[in-house]
């Protein structure tokens, strides 16, 4: 249980420091205007298939509302998950206070959960506020909850693969700015990289789809969870967070 | 209580200490002293946990450092150098959470803050973000967190360095209050710290341990001989020849004259007080007694010496037991 206390500090400076409200506003904001413009778009199709009724057949709140919404949020996460990270242990590690916490009597995997899991705690807190969206719509409309189910799940898988790059590149540095920008770096990197599939042949072309991080969410947003999804998820958290280990032990050798 | 074995560390080429031994008894409170850069903390960092030693063997209460490191640091209150803390943090949640990461029950913390609080008074400072308190005050808070858990050993680099010197005061009685239960070792620059708040003293040089023992043990070692200087008027004829002939007197040395006085640095044995003798002397032969007083033999003039780096008290002192 030497997780919790660190869990603890960690949310305590998230909430006791202006971070988690400037984070929560923003995102919000964002994804408000996101939200409404996509909505306002779509009521409007859905007056015009009155007068055109071969228009509406297609229409339908979660393929025209709430997944480009997802997609769009997804987008928004890659800016934003780097800043909640990017302090975890960079600032620690300038500030000499790692000395201490890694003298105390828990395990070092412990205090890297415990990092960890506050800031998934407050990207889920994020997203749980983001509700509201598919709550307006369930007040205008009616709507299957399931595949809006799916979506949020892999939007947390999305951020929980973000958050642990952002973890891992946080405990290579003491620069807190090279912590953000390097994790944003590397996220952008896995998201553009399947790009790159439409003009490679062969293998390559199955790895780059693969890999790109944005490829994975779509089906989730479909209301279809696929376990080749599920493990690149897994996998990116895993082997991150390994990796961040093996970081957090070496910064012990070098002192 | 605190077992060291030809402990190393190496930062890549640099050999930050080299074959360090010393052992520090329980309940005692022993003093790290050498200039800045000679390893003290470098040690410290190693018997705290934080750092993997490159040669030798460190254990504290029993247990290895590096195989059993959770049961050492279940054992150890470590303030590191500058104590590094968490400026947006209040004191008293800071130290709430250092009680809780050390194993302390939800039951039992709120009363072993307030406790610690206490002990290093800053009750009164309990509510202020850390990040706004004074050098002092946050100095105190480090402390207030080694001393959390009860920890058998204390490992304090510099706890009263950037206090005002009434707080120094307050501090040292706190650590020397310390004894008995508590085994400490800590670092400082200041060396009457050394004298008034420990028991014994390990000098690091370079990397190397260069004497440890006690205070007095160390002062008779570099000093085999007490010294005292003496200064006479009017004196005529062979000066150093009589202070030479002197029953218990080893050597005598010339110093610079000054006002018409002639000067001597006189070396006796160190059991034997010869100031009587050397009064009944030079009042026998009617010189003018203008000064006699024996030349203080401090820890800072072992250290001093010992730091200058001449070889021979090294080599005698090096390997004995802080004791």
């Amino acid at each position: 249980m030497g997780w919790l206390p660190v869990f603890k500090k960690e949310m305590r400076l998230y909430f006791g420091s202006p971070v988690a409200y400037v984070v929560f506003t923003f995102f919000l904001l964002i994804s408000g205007w996101f939200f409404s413009q996509i909505f306002l778009f779509y009521s409007d199709a859905s007056m015009r298939s009155f007068m055109q009724p071969q228009f509406g057949q297609n229409l339908n709140v979660i393929e025209n509302v709430m997944r480009p919404l997802f997609t769009n949020m997804s987008v928004v996460l890659l800016f934003f998950i780097p800043m909640l990270t990017m302090r975890l242990f960079a600032e620690e590690q300038k500030s000499g206070t790692i000395e201490l916490l890694l003298t105390y009597p828990v395990r070092d995997g412990e205090v890297l959960a415990g990092k960890y899991l506050a800031a998934l705690a407050l990207f889920a807190i994020l997203l749980a506020l983001t509700l509201l969206y598919p709550g307006l719509i369930a007040y205008f409309t009616r709507v299957e909850w399931g595949p809006i189910f799916t979506g949020y799940l892999g939007l947390l898988l999305t951020g929980a693969v973000f958050l642990a790059v952002g973890v891992l590149v946080s405990s290579m540095t003491e620069n807190q700015i090279v912590a953000g920008f390097g994790t944003f770096g590397i996220l952008l990197g896995f998201w553009i990289v399947g790009w790159g599939a439409e003009f490679a042949g062969g293998n390559l072309r199955g790895v780059l789809q693969y890999l790109s991080i944005g490829d994975h969410l779509d089906g989730f947003t479909r209301g279809l969870i696929d376990t080749k999804d599920l493990v690149y998820y897994v996998t990116g958290v895993g082997l991150a967070l390994f990796l961040a280990l093996r970081s957090v032990e070496s910064k012990r050798w070098k002192g | 209580m605190i077992q060291v074995d030809n402990l190393t560390k190496r930062y890549g080429p640099v050999e930050a200490i080299h074959d360090v031994s010393f052992s520090v008894d329980k309940g005692r409170i022993v003093g790290f002293l050498g200039p800045n850069g000679a390893g003290k903390s470098t040690t410290m960092k190693i018997l705290s946990c934080f750092m993997p030693a490159s040669g030798g063997t460190a254990k504290v209460a029993g247990y290895d450092v590096f195989s059993q490191s959770i049961e050492v640091r279940r054992r150890i209150g470590y303030l590191p150098e500058n104590a590094p803390l968490y400026p947006d943090l209040s004191v008293a949640s800071y130290l709430d959470f250092v009680a809780e990461i050390k194993g302390v029950g939800r039951a039992a913390r709120r009363g072993r803050v307030a406790d610690v609080m206490e002990r290093c008074f800053i009750t009164d400072m309990q509510k202020r973000l850390i990040g706004k308190l004074s050098k002092g005050y946050r100095q105190r808070v480090g402390l207030a967190q080694a001393l959390l858990g009860d920890p058998e050993v204390l490992i304090l680099d510099e706890p009263t360095i950037g206090l005002d010197p009434r707080q120094i005061t307050e501090i040292r009685s706190l650590i020397r209050s310390l004894a008995g239960q508590h085994t400490v070792i800590l670092s400082t620059h200041i060396l009457p710290e050394v004298s008034m708040v420990c028991d014994g003293v390990i000098i690091i040089k370079d990397g190397r341990i260069v004497a440890q023992g006690t205070e007095s043990d160390l002062v008779r070692r570099v000093f085999p001989a007490a010294r005292i200087e003496v200064r006479v008027a009017g004196a005529t004829g062979d000066v150093a020849g009589s202070l030479r002939a002197l029953p218990g007197v080893v050597g005598v040395q010339p110093l610079a004259s000054r006002d018409g006085a002639v000067g001597f640095l006189v070396e006796a044995e160190r059991d034997r007080d010869v100031r009587p003798e050397l009064v009944r002397l030079v009042t026998g032969k009617g010189w003018a007694l203008q000064e006699l007083h024996q030349v203080g033999m401090s820890l800072e003039e072992v250290f001093m010496h010992v730091i200058a780096g001449e070889q021979e008290p090294h080599e005698a002192l090096a390997g004995e037991e802080a004791s």
